[in-house]
């Protein structure tokens, strides 16, 4: 096989002098990785695998336990399948579930911008409260601020939540082993495309509803049914192929999806190919994957097909390799995918 | 340069060759497109559309002439 | 099943064809194809890996966004920068750097920068907004031309006083034949745009072909257009045959869309234009004819720089033309990088350098 170049899609690729924040920093791809590694990890981390995961898990006492923060500044605030609280609720929710715990209760800070209307704020707090009651937690504390008029962008959320370890063996990056199974829990692109179809008005019949949902129960049911998990990793910035690359690194560890196999719905699909926008990249808010051994492979489908039809097996873990990669199967072979530079906008080339 | 997507032609609005627009449908979802330039299309057709303009009609015969001829060039291989 | 989009993606007809094209294919070849969208094709489905090992594909200056010249984003971020502008381009536009940035980051400065998909949605920006000037940076080849036409034409016919446009749009024949005359040039055999003779059709290609001794398929966009492309041009190489064929007979008829290249013909005249990257092309750029000059946003932003284009240490044109490679370069990956790019071929990632770079970590093996 001679050299074939590996190539990926985000064209083109931000102007990065890294004096300044950009709006990429925010983007789940490679500057927010850079960030990290570069300014959080050595403020805050006490070793190299400290910030690789949605949450932390720590012994207090004996008991264990989960705790996560996200912060949501979505534009727009509402959209078809939800809105930023909404977004907010479930968001904490799914990091929480992500570590193998059970969500116990979350706290809600306000950032809000003068003149916000108040019927706005009557419903995302209500949607927050549907939310919440739906996952099954409490919002225990809060905190509201209110900005001047032109600094706030109308409502910055931030959710912090705690949750208790349930499952018996730690779930992370860490655990990965090769010959594991990848499994996802239902097809991809929902809520990136729903929120960009919103903010650019791009007039989809019918509009693009965001899968914005809390994966609890499908994950607490795989920890009943003793499913040996390593690791999970809900889907977002980013989407899945940024959440397998960054495992894959972590773990260092190699990586092979089969592009066949990845559901993604005809609208999805349509809005992707009209937009020049990559599925497998696109945010979701609502799925999530679970890397198990091989022998539960099936197992773990057949459980997750009962929350999702569109449940599927996508690929395995190969071997052990450093620096860890992601490698994609197409119609004619197979290339990497890379970590994106920026977030990925409609082309037109 | 080149981005553009087959659909079908849903419904089609406006009288005046200039605006007329049409509802196409791309998998599963629907958008306007502006038709001014295939101005022989009809409901039912297909068209190819770029930034938001229909620029032509697929030709279905065509189309299958095309898929056809992998028949043709595996045949030839066998001789 | 998408109709007229899976049928020509069906993996067992893709596998007879490369099959075919290796069977045909007795000698090295290098084949280019000139438009981003054939590459970002050719990279999602792996088409350049289905290819026997002498078959060379080689992608040409086909991305519009990475050749606009950077001066014209410069210009375009001055406009943005003006109080009481709307600067709307294609969003692939937005992240270009020009010499002092990018459209995007100007928006992180304050302008008002915006993304549209058509630029029917800048006219409709200038209607709901009678207040504040609307610039279109119009950017595309001959395929968006005739939209960027239309528009104009609906703002003269509404007698819209505040859409006006940054042209730069840019011509594929003209490229090929600069590419072509290149005594270094080492294409034998070219994929030419299907959007593109979409609309204009392939007769200009006829002469090209002629005067070069080099074979033109025009070609289609999904794998088996591809293959299909790559086969009948190997076909041509193989059998010592010089012609223009046509791939694309579903959407590609010989004259092109009438209507189309007239409303082109009406709001543009064709001009020597800069291609990043490459340099300046005689006749391979479009802009407003003197009847629409009103509609310049040069002429109605009068002292807009649009600086020449820079002299670095770029060699893109000469990996365009397939004459050096990505690793020649003494500015790859140490001075020139994604990050950081200097030329076109490393500011798209569907770029040559770009793809070499990205190749130097390790694929994993068959």
């Amino acid at each position: 096989m001679t050299d074939k170049p590996s190539l990926s899609f985000s064209c083109p690729v931000p102007d990065s002098n890294s004096e300044r924040i950009e709006i990429a920093h925010g983007g789940g791809g490679l500057l927010t990785q850079r960030l990290i590694d570069t300014v959080f990890r050595p403020a805050f981390g006490q070793s190299e695998n400290d910030l690789t995961h949605d949450g932390a898990v720590l012994d207090v006492g004996g008991a264990k336990l989960a705790f996560t923060t996200d912060s949501y500044v979505v534009d727009p605030l509402f959209f078809p399948g939800g809105n930023i609280g909404t977004l907010a609720v479930n968001g904490t929710v799914n990091d929480l579930a992500m570590c193998g715990a059970r969500p116990v209760a979350l706290s809600a800070a306000f950032v809000i911008e003068e003149a916000f209307p108040m019927s706005d704020l009557l419903r995302i707090v209500q949607s927050m409260r549907t939310a919440a009651d739906a996952a099954e937690v409490r919002l225990v504390a809060g905190d509201t601020k209110v900005v001047e008029r032109g600094k706030g962008d109308g409502l910055y959320l931030t959710t912090s939540g705690m949750g208790q370890i349930v499952v018996p063996q730690p779930v992370s990056p860490q655990r990965v082993r090769p010959g594991d199974v990848i499994v996802l829990s239902g097809d991809v692109g929902k809520h990136g495309m729903a929120v960009m179809a919103a903010r650019e008005a791009l007039g989809f019949e019918p509009p693009i509803v965001s899968d914005c949902a809390p994966l609890a129960a499908p994950i607490l049911r795989l920890i009943d049914e003793g499913i040996d998990i390593h690791c999970l990793r809900d889907l977002t910035r980013g989407g899945l192929a940024t959440a397998l690359i960054e495992i894959a690194h972590t773990a260092s560890v190699t990586m092979r999806i089969a592009g066949s196999t990845v559901p993604v719905s005809a609208p999805v699909r349509g809005a992707c190919e009209l937009l020049g926008i990559d599925p497998l990249y696109v945010a979701n808010e609502g799925r999530f994957v679970a890397l198990v051994p091989a022998q539960a492979g099936q197992r773990t489908l057949d459980l997750l097909r009962g929350y999702d039809d569109n449940a599927a097996i996508i690929g395995t873990v190969e071997m052990v390799d450093e620096p860890g990669s992601l490698t994609l199967e197409m119609l004619g072979g197979v290339r990497a995918l890379d970590l994106l530079t920026g977030e990925q906008l409609p082309r037109i080339c | 340069m080149c981005l553009a997507v087959p659909g079908e032609v849903l419904s089609i609005d406006g009288d005046d060759v200039l605006m007329r627009d049409g509802r196409i449908a791309f998998a599963g979802v629907v958008k306007r497109a502006c038709l001014a330039y295939v101005p022989e299309a009809k409901i039912g057709d297909y068209v190819l559309v770029h930034a938001g303009f229909a620029i032509a009609v697929i030709d279905a015969v065509e189309a299958q002439r095309t898929l056809a001829l992998i028949e043709e060039i595996v045949a030839e291989d066998r001789w | 099943m998408v109709k007229y989009v899976d049928e020509f993606r069906d993996p067992a007809a893709a596998r007879h064809y490369a099959d075919a094209i290796a069977r045909v294919t007795t000698r090295p070849w290098t084949i280019m194809e000139i438009c981003g969208g054939q590459t970002h094709a050719i990279v999602r489905h792996g088409i350049d890996q289905m290819l026997p090992d002498g078959i060379l594909l080689l992608h040409g200056p086909g991305c519009p966004v990475c050749v606009t010249p950077s001066g014209m984003i410069d210009a375009a971020i001055s406009i943005a920068e003006r109080s009481g502008v709307i600067l709307c381009t294609f969003g692939d536009m937005l992240r270009v750097p020009g010499g002092q940035g990018s459209l995007l980051s100007a928006r992180g400065r304050g302008a008002d920068v915006r993304m549209v998909y058509s630029p029917l949605d800048a006219l409709a920006l200038a209607q709901e907004n009678p207040a504040r000037e609307v610039v279109f940076f119009a950017i595309g080849f001959e395929t968006t031309a005739p939209t960027t036409a239309m528009a104009v034409l609906q703002a003269e016919r509404e007698g819209l006083s505040n859409f006006s446009l940054l042209v730069s749009h840019v011509l594929v024949p003209p490229a090929m034949e600069a590419l072509l005359s290149d005594p270094a040039n080492g294409v034998q055999g070219f994929l030419a745009a299907g959007h593109v003779c979409t609309v204009t059709g392939y007769r200009e290609y006829e002469p090209i072909a002629r005067r070069f001794g080099i074979p033109i398929v025009v070609t289609g966009f999904e794998p088996l257009d591809l293959l299909q492309g790559i086969y009948l041009c190997i076909r041509q190489l193989e059998e010592g045959r010089v012609e223009v064929e046509n791939q694309y007979r579903r959407l590609v008829h010989p004259e092109g869309n009438a209507r189309a290249c007239a409303a082109v013909d009406r709001v543009f005249c064709v001009r020597s234009q800069q291609w990043r990257g490459i340099g300046e092309i005689e006749a391979s750029g479009l802009g407003l004819a003197p009847d629409y000059e009103p509609f310049d946003a040069l002429v109605r932003f009068p002292g807009t720089a649009v600086p020449p284009e820079d002299q670095t240490s770029c060699i893109s044109g000469e990996i365009l033309r397939g004459v050096r490679k990505p690793c020649d370069c003494p500015a790859f990956a140490t001075a020139c990088t994604p990050e950081h790019p200097l030329g076109a071929t490393m500011v798209s990632s569907e770029g040559a350098c770009a793809a070499y770079y990205r190749y130097r970590r390790p694929l994993v093996a068959e």
